[in-house]
């Protein structure tokens, strides 16, 4: 589905974007591949919705280059890109019903009216929206403006589908379901899609894979898993889901092997590849999930230390302890299902956690 | 705060009487069977309305208004297109002082514009015709075009536009596809408020019409004729039903005109 | 194909095509394009002609030859003739009233639909400027009906017994002017009033009255100060126009009515003195202004307060 080895379909080659003093995009170089479904995440104000808008054409670039298909888009207006957009407002023509709405971009291909029609049936189906051609579109709810929106972007098969913050003005149950229903069109369809997104989660369920961005600039580019276990500085990895942060210290350092001593966890080896210099200050990152609170005291692990539960968060199916590494004041995050005859330890509660080499990453500053 | 409510209901239906009082003795007069514009009343009759009819100068002046309205309606709701355009999707430097400029004939009193344009004609020593007066409704309707328009074209998204130039179409068909379907309205109740202002304008045509008049300003020539003054009621009657039924068409395309804004409760009070 | 990705475009702006100007000048490009027919319009035919008229009021008119020579003799005349004086201030006056009744009059009836009004409020606005749009002419020549010696009232109050002689101090006067004004522009001052009366967050009301303020101290503390730039708006819209009305005084003033525009209008008509007549409009206009002007930076205290 994904062709790793063609060249790539969107190749944005250092762009830059200034309004007036201010910096939208400071040097952005990525590759889309043909066939996948490409997310940017970043919080508000970080370049991603300036970026979507320059290869949609709404807005072009103050400095480097778009290319689509190979092609330079630089002169090329949005009506006549191989893209199309589906905006965050939905943007569905008030005054013509379903079917015109979908079958809108068609009118200029002068095809025959049995043609469309069926065209437009399609593209309903598609959407799981079946016979609604004839309604008005003031009628319609949030979720089913979407689709429509989707099934007339999908109608003109484009090359790349853009996504602005599709899923953001609806509820959450609606919500987690489109999230599945956008990906399995994406994999039906085929085409390379492009979402824009503030919300971690929404990339990360969706995604082949994801662009982080940050202050205009491109943080890291990696799937899903990668983004989520090895992300690539502090930021990224605040940002995606909830990052334990432990100093630590190099030991001994070489091209292939890491020594370090983390604070209150002790040595550890891991496999690293560059090289730290010896005593130098190290982040160690490590997942609520990655650690455990070892119910039975007195199992003595070997890669466990002993903790004193702060806060607690219970959430039905999962309880979220804030527990504070004793002899430290280092706070960490544990996150524990729910299953049958685990207690819920309440604060102030003493109890020894574990963890496990495998379950740790080195987070680079900045 | 019933009984305050209560107590201004009251209030505010005496004054609407007062507001609507006048207007009520026009239907009263025209029908009233009398040469003088008195109580008592007498009969009822139509002769006024007859006397209308066979006056062929008042059919001159009807024509003139009709045409002179016809025009400045058009122009001034396509200026007002422009004007309404450019302020609701462009940004430009002076934009606030320029509106400002175009706005000011509201304030201003009417006989100083109907002075100035006077006194261009006479310097420039041009005769005073429908076309000076329609220069001069021009003037007076634009704003009110303006207002109308802009309200219809702010009421609209411009996402609608990128979605349709994103669909393929260009900048033309956009217009016509997407743009001039929701203004549409909105252009009609502009020129339907306009033509109703030319018609009953009176100020300026007085000082710029020339030898074509138009209604009002034949209506000021008949009022010092007593005898005429039953047949200036029935005109008068005439041309206030003429004029709220095109008040109301206008009201109701204002109103679909901003029917697709967001802020559809605060868009549904008038054009002020 | 296949060398292009190579290139370096590292360092290599974008083209320059229409599609690349920055896009604040392509906007404003556009914006002064589509804005430029009404805005020359008003510039040919309104400001021309305004400056034209400045222009012909420091000429002179000798019988029938225009003297073009600059001079400010007609502006002298126009401040030092008691006549013309006279009828500035009296014209001024009149204004003043009027804007005063109606303003005053007009608020009691904005604060209702405003407050009140509910789903019913686009009706009560639909009602109350639809006489607005019928003739001025027509509604001023009924006033006339309505007071005038045989007319409506007279009838009445005769035939109902309340006076034995038709009442003549109700026409052909200051007062018969100040009245029809009044009714010609309550729609002009009720509209603003009342947009800035619906502005107004409710939740402030409330707030004052959870700290303690009765129905009395809510209106003059909270709902009359925020609403003040409507009122202010109102005030504006009303006198700026009345100052310069020909019609009524001329139909209903008598002798002690007229007022400046009669006298302008004569001067380009029978008295055929153009420049004094442009000069009596120069300096009319002059004064509205510094007065509204004035006006608005003495009240400017409340139009501060935006809810």
């Amino acid at each position: 589905m994904i062709s790793n080895s063609a060249k790539p379909i969107i190749e944005i080659k250092n762009i830059q974007k200034r309004f007036g003093s201010v910096t939208a995009l400071d040097g952005v170089t990525l590759n889309i591949r043909q066939g996948e479904f490409f997310s940017l995440l970043g919080p508000s104000g970080c370049g991603k919705t300036t970026l979507l808008r320059i290869i949609s054409g709404f807005d072009f670039p103050t400095s480097g280059g778009l290319y689509i298909g190979g092609e330079d888009m630089a002169e090329v207006p949005p009506n006549l890109r191989p893209t199309n957009m589906v905006f965050q407002s939905y943007a569905i023509f008030p005054h013509l019903n379903v079917a015109d709405n979908v079958g809108y971009g068609l009118k200029k291909l002068r095809l025959p009216k049995a043609e469309v029609e069926k065209r437009v049936n399609d593209a309903l189906a598609l959407v799981d929206l079946k016979g609604y051609g004839p309604r008005e579109s003031h009628k319609l709810s949030g979720g089913q403006r979407q689709r429509v929106a989707l099934a007339r972007a999908l109608i003109m098969q484009p090359k790349v589908l853009l996504l602005d913050e599709p899923l953001s003005a609806l509820d959450k149950k609606l919500r987690d379901a489109m999230q599945i229903e956008l990906r399995r069109l994406q994999q039906t369809v085929g085409i390379t899609f492009v979402l824009v997104t503030h919300d971690q989660e929404e990339a990360l369920i969706m995604s082949d894979r994801i662009a982080v961005m940050f202050d205009g600039k491109v943080a890291q580019v990696d799937t899903p898993e990668k983004l989520y276990r090895h992300p690539a500085n502090r930021r990224v990895a605040s940002f995606i889901g909830v990052m334990n942060f432990i100093p630590a210290k190099v030991i001994a350092s070489n091209s292939t092997s890491l020594v370090i001593d983390i604070t209150a966890l002790g040595k550890i080896t891991l496999d690293a590849d560059e090289q730290h210099a010896a005593g130098a200050d190290i982040t160690v990152g490590i997942r609520p999930e990655m650690l455990t609170i070892l119910y039975d005291q007195t199992a003595d692990d070997k890669d466990s230390f002993a903790a004193t539960v702060n806060a607690r968060s219970y959430y039905g199916d999962m309880t979220y302890y804030d527990v504070q590494i004793n002899d430290t004041d280092i706070h960490v995050s544990i996150s524990m299902r729910n299953t049958a005859g685990r207690p819920v330890l309440a604060p102030g509660a003493k109890t020894r956690v574990s963890w496990g080499p495998d379950s740790l990453t080195i987070i680079a500053d900045a | 705060m019933e009984k305050s409510s209560r107590s201004l209901l009251t209030y505010a239906l005496v004054y609407l009487t007062f507001l609507y009082a006048p207007v009520f003795l026009l239907p009263i007069f025209a029908f009233n069977d009398s040469a003088i514009i008195s109580l008592p009343l007498s009969g009822f009759t139509f002769d006024w309305f007859l006397m209308l009819w066979s006056t062929k100068s008042l059919h001159e002046a009807f024509y003139n208004s009709m045409m002179i309205a016809l025009i400045s309606a058009s122009l001034s709701t396509t200026l007002g297109i422009f004007a309404a355009r450019a302020t609701s999707r462009f940004e430009f430097p002076g934009k606030r002082g320029i509106v400002g400029f175009l706005m000011l004939p509201l304030v201003l009193p009417e006989i100083i514009v109907g002075v100035a344009l006077l006194v261009v004609m006479v310097q420039l020593d041009l005769s005073l015709s429908a076309w000076t007066v329609v220069i001069g409704h021009v003037l007076i309707c634009t704003p009110f075009a303006i207002a109308i328009l802009s309200s219809a074209f702010n009421s609209f998204d411009i996402s609608l536009e990128e979605a349709s130039l994103d669909l393929g179409v260009n900048k033309i068909g956009t217009f016509f596809r997407v743009i001039l379907p929701m203004v549409a309205p909105g252009i009609i109740s502009s020129f339907l408020i306009a033509f109703t202002i030319s018609l009953d304008e009176f100020i300026i045509a007085f000082f710029l019409t020339g030898t074509d008049v138009t209604l009002p300003v034949y209506i000021w020539g008949q009022l010092r004729f007593p005898a005429r003054l039953p047949s200036i009621m029935a005109l008068g009657f005439l041309m206030v039903l003429l004029s709220l039924l095109l008040l109301l068409v206008a009201e109701y395309f204002r109103r679909r005109s901003t029917q697709f804004s967001a802020h559809n409760s605060a868009s549904n009070e008038s054009i002020f | 194909m296949a060398n292009s990705s190579e290139i370096n475009y590292l360092q290599q702006p974008a083209k320059r095509t229409f599609w690349s100007i920055p896009k604040a000048y392509q906007n404003s490009a556009r914006g002064y394009f589509l804005i430029s027919p009404p805005f020359l319009y008003s510039l040919i035919m309104l400001a021309a002609p305004l400056a034209l008229v400045v222009l012909l009021s420091l000429w002179t008119q000798n019988y029938l030859e225009l003297d073009r020579t600059i001079t400010l003799k007609n502006y002298a005349e126009a401040v030092t003739e008691p006549l013309y004086s006279l009828l500035m201030s009296r014209s001024l006056v009149i204004s003043g009233l009027v804007t005063l009744t109606t303003v005053v009059l007009a608020y009691p009836i904005a604060y209702y639909v405003a407050m009140f009004g509910g789903k019913r409020k686009s009706m009560w606005l639909l009602l109350i400027t639809i006489p607005f749009w019928t003739s001025y002419l027509i509604r001023i020549f009924l006033w006339k009906v309505i007071l005038g010696y045989n007319g409506v009232i007279n009838g009445s109050l005769l035939g109902l017994g309340l006076i034995e002689e038709p009442l003549t101090f109700i026409l052909y006067n200051a007062n018969a002017v100040v009245l029809t004004l009044a009714h010609a522009w309550a729609p002009f001052a009720i509209l603003p009033i009342y947009v800035s009366l619906s502005r107004i967050d409710k939740s402030l009301l409330e707030a004052a009255r959870d700290l303690g303020d009765n129905a009395f101290q809510r209106f003059f503390r909270v709902t009359l100060p925020l609403s003040m730039p409507g009122v202010v708006a109102a005030c504006l819209i009303v006198f700026i126009p009345t100052v310069g009305d020909y019609v009524t005084p001329k139909l209903l003033g008598g002798t002690d009515g007229l007022m400046i525009a009669n006298m302008i209008q004569i001067q380009f008509g029978k008295a055929n003195n153009a420049p004094l007549g442009s000069a009596l409009a120069v300096v009319a206009m002059f004064i509205v202004a510094a007065i509204s002007i004035s006006f608005v930076l003495l009240t400017r205290r409340f139009l501060k307060t935006k809810a």
